[in-house]
Formats: C-alpha cells, structure tokens, sequence
C-alpha cells in the first residue's frame, strides 16, 4: 500500500504544490518578457556585470557549427572549463573539466573525453538539444569555479551550491545542494544529491534530506552536516536579493557558489524553482511567502527587506541540532 | 487574482451551460439519442462515380436502389453541377441521369444517400427464366460436364449443389476441371459460377450491392448469387458460400443489368464511401417524414460529406483525450515525455487495438534506442541523426508489417498509423534523458506515457463517447469549460501527497 499524506495536512504544513507555485507564485508575479534575461545565461551575466554582480568568468561562446571546428583555439591554455548551453534548463548539457592533459579532457565524474567528444556536445548545444523546446541554442565556455575549500568535504566530484529562493526581492528560503556519487557530480536533488536547509539568518544548517529522508552525513565523504555554517553568508543574502531587482521576477531562485578568491558568485537564475527546497528546510513555503508579501510592502530598501527577513525567516531549533 | 479567477469561473460556467443546454434540447425536442443503445443504425452512402470524357456528348445513367431487402431510404441527394440532370422510371426501378454536350476533364458525380434496414425482409421473387446454357470450346464443354456431373452426384438438390459449387471454385487448391475451367475463363470465378448454374440447368441471378464497413472510403460493389431451388430463391455468397441475405449487405440492384452505364466515356469507377452513425428509432421516423426542415441537424456533423464525417468522428475524439492529458498531468502529476505525444499514440491504438498497438510502440521505441546507441557513436549534427532515426523507425515498420503478415498476424499491419516523426523524436529524447539522467528516469517518462496514452484511449473506445461527441459536438463547449477550471486548479497533485508524505511526521 502506497502512503500518501492528507492534502488538509499539506495545507496545514503550508506546503506549497506545483499547481499553485505555477499559478499563484509564478504566473502572477514574473512577466513574461523578463523571462528571458533569465533563461538566456548570456544576457544573465550581461546584466549580472552591469550590476556589479560577481560572475564566473566568460572564456568564449560558440554560435555556430563552424565554430566548433576552432573549440580547440579556443581552449588555449585552459585547464578547467564549463561548457553549457546559452538556454538550457534544469542543469542539462552542461559539461564539466577540471584537468587536462594535452589533447584529453578529464570530466568532474574521472571519466577521460577527447576533443572529438567536446565537439560533439558542442555542436548538440547548437542544435538545441538541452534547450527549451529544441530551439537552436549557442554554447558559452567559462571559467570553472575554483570553490571555497571550506565546503569541499561537503561535496563528491562536484561543487556544492546554494539555492535561494526570493520572493518580491526578499530572501524567503535557502538550501545548499551538495553532490553526491549518487547524482554523478550534479547537485540535482531528485537525482540523488543532499539538499542542506539553511536559517535565512545566519547560514547555518537545519536539515539535511537525501532522497526525500533526512540525513546526518554526507554519505560518500562523511562529513557531518550539523556543523554546516556558511561563510559570507550576508553577501550570499545580498546578492541573491539583487538578482530579484536585476530581473524584475517576483518569483525566483537564484543559484549561488562560493569562489575561493572572489566569495558568493551568481551561477545561474531559476525563475521556476523546484519544491524540493520545502523537504530540505523541513518546512512549508506558503506561509513564508505570505510574510514576504508583507515585508515587501512594508520595508523601503533592499537592506531593510533582507534585515527584516532575517528576523523572520530565523529558525532557533534546527532539525539537526535535535 | 480574485477577479481573474472569477472571470475564469463565468467563463467556464456560461460554456458548460451552453454545451449541456444545447444537448438537452436535442435529447428532449429533437429525439436524438443519449444513449448509443436505444438507436438505429443509419449509414450514409456517398456514391462516387468518376470516368475520363471521350469526345462528344457525355450520358451517364446509374440505376439507383430500390429498397430491396427491408432497406429504406431516408434522404437522397444528388450532385449535378453543370450537368442536366433527371431521374426517371425504368421497368422496374429508378434511373439516374447526368447528361452534357461535351466535357474535357475527368469528372466525378456523386449521389449521397442515407439508408437504414427497416426491417429484415428477404429479396422478391424472380421469373423463373432457364438460363441459355453457355457456349464452350470442346475441352471446356467436357470439364464442365464433369464437374456438373460430380457436383450433382454429392447434392440434393440446386441449393446444396450451389453451395458445394462455390465451396469447390473457393478452394485453395481446386478439383482438376474447376482448375482447368478457372484457367481458361481468363474472367472472374463469378462468371464461372453463373455458367456452372446455366449450364446444370438451375435459374439463378446476380445481386449487387455494398458490403458496409464504418468509415471505408473506396468500398465498390460486391455480388452475390441468387439460385432458384425448385420453389424458393436463395441468396449464397459467392466467397463463402454462405446461404442468406447478410445483415451488412446493401441491396442496390436485382437481377441482370448494369448499375451504371457511361455514354461518350471511358475508364468509368462506381465507388463508394461509407459512414455509419446512430440515431434513434424515432428521429428515424421523423427524419422520414420532414426530411430538409430539421435545421438543427442541417447545422450537425451529419451535413457534411460523408468522407469529412468519418475524418471527424476521430477529431471530436482528440478533446477528450486531451481532457485525460490535462487531468493526468495537473491532478495526478504523471511525467509525460512530450505534452500531447500520449494523445497520439492513442490515436494510433484506436486503429491497432491496444495490446497489438503496445506490443508494436515497444519493440519500435527499444530497437530504435538500441540503433539510436549505435548512431551516437557516429558523432552526426542532431537534425541529420533523427532524421537516420525517422529512416529506421520507417524501415522498421516495414519489417515489422512484412514479417506478421509472413506470419499470419494481419493487425500488425496497422503499424502505419504510427507517428513516425513523433516517435522518432520520442527515441532521440530518450536516449538523452537515457544519457544524462539514466534509465530510471527513461522508465518513468516513457512508463508515464504509455500510462498516459492507454487511460486516453480507453475512454476514447467507450461507445458512449463516441456516440456523445460525434452527435452532441456542443458537448465539447462544456468540456472546454472543464479545463479552464482545472487550468486555475491551485491544490495538490496526487502524487504530491505522496513525494511529501515524511513532511508531517518529521515537524
């Protein structure tokens, strides 16, 4: 027998489900013609740049097929590198390099391609394969992310990032997505990767889920998720409330990586971000949102929408403290 | 918020009204069925004759059928355009003629009619006229007599021998004289059949009329044998050999003569296409009566030609399978690959039936993966590979349907209603998803699929609606009312309850 839960307990839990995040959420408060600086990664970074948000670097971006004959002038004195599609959704298509010896390409996952298998998935991008509806697409190449050794234990054959969702520019929920050798290096929860609650306060941990049951330990490296705490967490909280301003969506999920040298980096936008963030906090959305609602009414600036946030959203008792 | 969804709400009310109020006046003023049961079968005949001018005048001449068997003609209607036209009187039937002084093109007349079988009558009786008997060479004259001489031995009587007749002309491999007589008549074995009668002395004539089957477009006249046994006519189907009149058997025309003659043509085809609907005994009767002041149903599917008829009775289906689609995805929250590819690949099990349709849509889509593994390595530009996929899908289907009809099983034939690009597409984007996020998620999207295309073919083959949307259209107002207010549904999916359900021990 299949256990399913009462939809009155949902309700009551305030958790928030497809179709109302599609309608309420996402339908009344992202226009659609801001769609597209999201969507498209190039024009992310674009106004990303314009607004003095840190980005990873941009080496190069290949529109057309026979660009990708060059890909190889291109990488040039490149050891580590991200191809990714200009459009891709849900992390599709992208490819990561982390080494490199000559002509051969060592993946995050171990596993050795040659330059034959980079122009492949290159010219696949063009063609629109990991794109929304199919359409042709264009590939960027940019700098790996040199991640702060502080989360490394945190992650397996990948970097770990910090999803936060922000709701009429107010910070309202934050997870960090740790890959696991489940996932195959990506930080796609429903693939196997540890989604981290984090307290919109102060950053540090709440629960950790893997697979929808919670977790102590990461469970290929071990280590233990109860003394997670972020660094720099206001500047994570700062720039994620930023990119709400930059796209004019109401509704969004801001994906978020720690750089070594640079600090908080915008990776990519979301502006239909996932549920599962509700398992890894232990909690509901709704009701969250409804004080986002108020907070945005009421507080004047960007600093004051973050600070009041942050006495609201603040949850003393962590799940994993128990 | 609040006014977009109480506009929603007016909307979806004021359609599910309309389409409800609509149908039920037809129910309740015009008579017609809500229930497939209570009805009778009417088919529409379209009647297509086309032939290539000659030079000079054209005079085509289709004798019409004249209500043998318990048939009844409810509504008749000719095409005419620049022709002159009339329909006359002659011996025992009516004639149909399309005149004009001269013609250039190819040229097709059509006739539609609607008919329905009162009742169950047996055909009139004939002059009992003895046939000439027919004029032979030498050695067909002594086959024919040996085979006569045979058949008589093993009959009782006319009857018996006819159905011995068409049982030993039928046979896969025949007797040594029905061979040699099939061989040397270098004409249909009807002919032959018609000569054995003449030539054993036994009064017999030919019945022409249509084999009905829903929705065939291209159906032409079949014949069967009407044998005098001494006091009484009998029918016997000259493939089977099966004695009576058949239920699905539209008499045209009795006896000898052509149905159709064309003057000052050639190439000349008498085709027809068929379409069968219910409607109940009492509009029947009403339809009869006051035929051309029924404005509503001028204004139904039924006004259309009958080709476009049989062609929508599978588009009113799509809604309702849309609708399954719609309530899968929002309520239940099943993961479909592709919005409305389920929708078509329960158009397809409509034609296949759904075991056949599931059996054939598996071994295409897992060879196709299989091949679309191998082309991978090719490293070929993504048009140019699904396009290879399309060529195999389509090679494929050609095995599938060359080796089950080696095989006897004639329902994989029906492989062709496939969509081969859709399913092309389908493979190329499973063998993706097979790539970056593994099979579990291939068995999830293409399970959830199939789920999907199964539940919307099962409700498509529920006679009831189908009888509901092809007779009630305005039914489908109401349905669309239906999805609006699903389409501002803001609670849980099904399958949330289940994806949350640790949520409310852990608070």
């Amino acid at each position: 027998m299949i256990k399913l839960v009462k939809p009155s307990v949902l309700r009551e839990l305030g958790i928030l489900g497809m179709n109302r995040r599609n309608l309420t959420f996402i339908g009344a408060n992202n226009p659609r013609r801001n769609y597209q600086i999201v969507d498209n990664k190039l024009l992310t970074k674009k106004a990303a740049l314009e607004r003095n948000i840190v980005v990873p670097e941009l080496y190069g971006v290949i529109e057309h097929q026979f660009q990708v004959n060059h890909i190889m002038e291109m990488l040039e004195g490149r050891d580590a590198f991200v191809i990714k599609p200009v459009q891709g959704s849900g992390g599709k298509g992208i490819l990561v390099i982390t080494s490199r010896d000559g002509d051969h390409f060592i993946k995050s996952s171990g596993g050795v391609i040659d330059a034959r298998d980079l122009r492949r998935h290159t010219s696949n991008i063009l063609a629109g394969l990991h794109s929304l509806g199919g359409r042709n697409d264009a590939a960027m190449i940019e700098a790996l992310i040199d991640f702060n050794p502080a989360l490394a234990e945190y992650s397996y054959e990948g970097v770990p990032d910090i999803r936060v969702i922000v709701f009429r520019g107010v910070p309202v929920m934050a997870m960090m997505r740790c890959a696991t050798h489940a996932s195959d290096g990506k930080a796609n929860l429903h693939q196997g990767a540890v989604g981290v609650g984090l307290d919109i306060a102060e950053g540090f941990s709440i629960a950790a889920v893997q697979h929808g049951s919670l977790v102590t330990h990461h469970p290929d490296t071990g280590a233990c998720f109860k003394s997670l705490s972020l660094p720099d967490w206001d500047a994570i909280l700062d720039l994620a409330a930023s990119c709400a301003e930059m796209t004019g969506l109401g509704y969004l999920g801001a994906d978020i990586v720690l750089d070594r040298q640079r600090g908080p980096m915008l990776l990519e936008l979301n502006a239909r971000p996932g549920l599962a963030i509700q398992v890894a906090n232990q909690e509901g959305l709704i009701h969250r949102l409804g004080i986002a609602t108020e907070i945005a009414r009421t507080a004047e600036d960007h600093d004051a929408r973050i600070r009041e946030a942050k006495l609201r959203f603040h949850r003393p008792q962590a799940v994993l403290q128990q | 918020m609040i006014a977009s969804s109480a506009k929603v709400g007016i909307i979806a009310g004021v359609l599910i009204v309309f389409g409800v109020a609509v149908a039920a006046y037809k129910v309740v003023g015009l008579d017609l069925p809500l229930w497939p049961g209570e009805s009778r079968e009417v088919w529409t005949v379209e009647t297509k004759v086309s032939f290539k001018p000659a030079d000079g005048p054209v005079e085509v001449d289709l004798a019409l059928p004249s209500g043998l068997g318990g048939w009844v003609t409810l509504e008749e209607h000719f095409a005419s355009s620049g022709f002159g036209f009339s329909v006359f009187e002659e011996g025992d039937g009516r004639v149909a003629r399309w005149s004009r002084q001269s013609l250039e093109y190819p040229t097709t007349l059509y006739f539609k009619q609607q008919v329905y079988r009162a009742r169950l009558a047996s055909l009139p009786d004939l002059p009992v006229e003895l046939p000439d008997p027919p004029l032979l060479e030498a050695d067909q004259q002594a086959a024919m007599e040996r085979f006569v001489a045979d058949l008589r031995d093993r009959s009782s009587g006319p009857a018996t021998m006819t159905a011995l007749m068409i049982q030993e002309l039928r046979r896969p491999q025949p007797g040594q004289d029905a061979e040699f007589l099939l061989g040397t008549y270098r004409d249909t074995p009807l002919r032959v059949m018609f000569d054995v009668l003449a030539y054993a002395g036994v009064a017999a004539y030919p019945v022409r009329g249509i084999a009905l089957q829903d929705g065939r477009r291209r159906q032409t006249l079949s014949t069967l044998l009407q044998v005098y046994d001494g006091s009484d006519w009998e029918v016997f189907d000259p493939e089977t050999g099966q004695a009576g009149l058949p239920d699905d058997f539209f008499v045209w025309r009795q006896g000898n003569g052509a149905a159709l003659r064309v003057l000052g043509g050639r190439d000349s085809r008498l085709e027809f296409a068929l379409v069968r609907n219910s409607l109940s005994a009492k509009t029947v009767v009403s339809m009869e009566e006051r035929s051309g002041e029924f404005a509503l149903l001028d204004f139904s599917i039924y006004a259309l030609p009958v080709e476009q008829q049989g062609i929508f009775k599978g588009i009113l289906l799509l809604p309702v399978a849309a609708f399954v689609v719609v309530m899968m995805r929002v309520l239940v929250g099943i993961k479909t690959s592709g919005t409305f590819m389920p929708v078509l690949i329960a158009l397809a099990f409509l034609q296949t039936t759904l075991w056949v349709g599931l059996a054939i849509f598996l071994v295409l889509v897992s060879v196709g993966l299989w091949i679309r593994s191998w082309l991978s390595h090719l490293n070929l530009l993504l048009v140019a590979r699904v396009s290879a996929v399309v060529i195999v899908v389509v090679l494929l289907m050609a095995a599938l349907s060359l080796i089950s009809y080696k095989l006897g099983v004639d329902q994989a034939l029906t492989v062709t209603f496939f969509p081969t690009i859709i399913l092309s597409w389908t493979i190329e984007r499973m063998s993706i998803l097979w790539e970056e996020e593994g099979g579990r998620e291939v068995m999830m999207q293409g399970g959830g699929s199939l789920l999907v295309a199964v539940l919307a073919y099962l409700t498509m083959s529920v006679p009831l609606v189908e009888h509901l949307t092809f007779n009630f259209p305005e039914l489908l107002v109401s349905l669309l009312g239906v999805i609006l207010l699903v389409g501002k549904y803001t609670g849980y999916r099904l399958f949330e309850l289940y994806r949350f359900r640790d949520m409310a021990n852990m608070k």
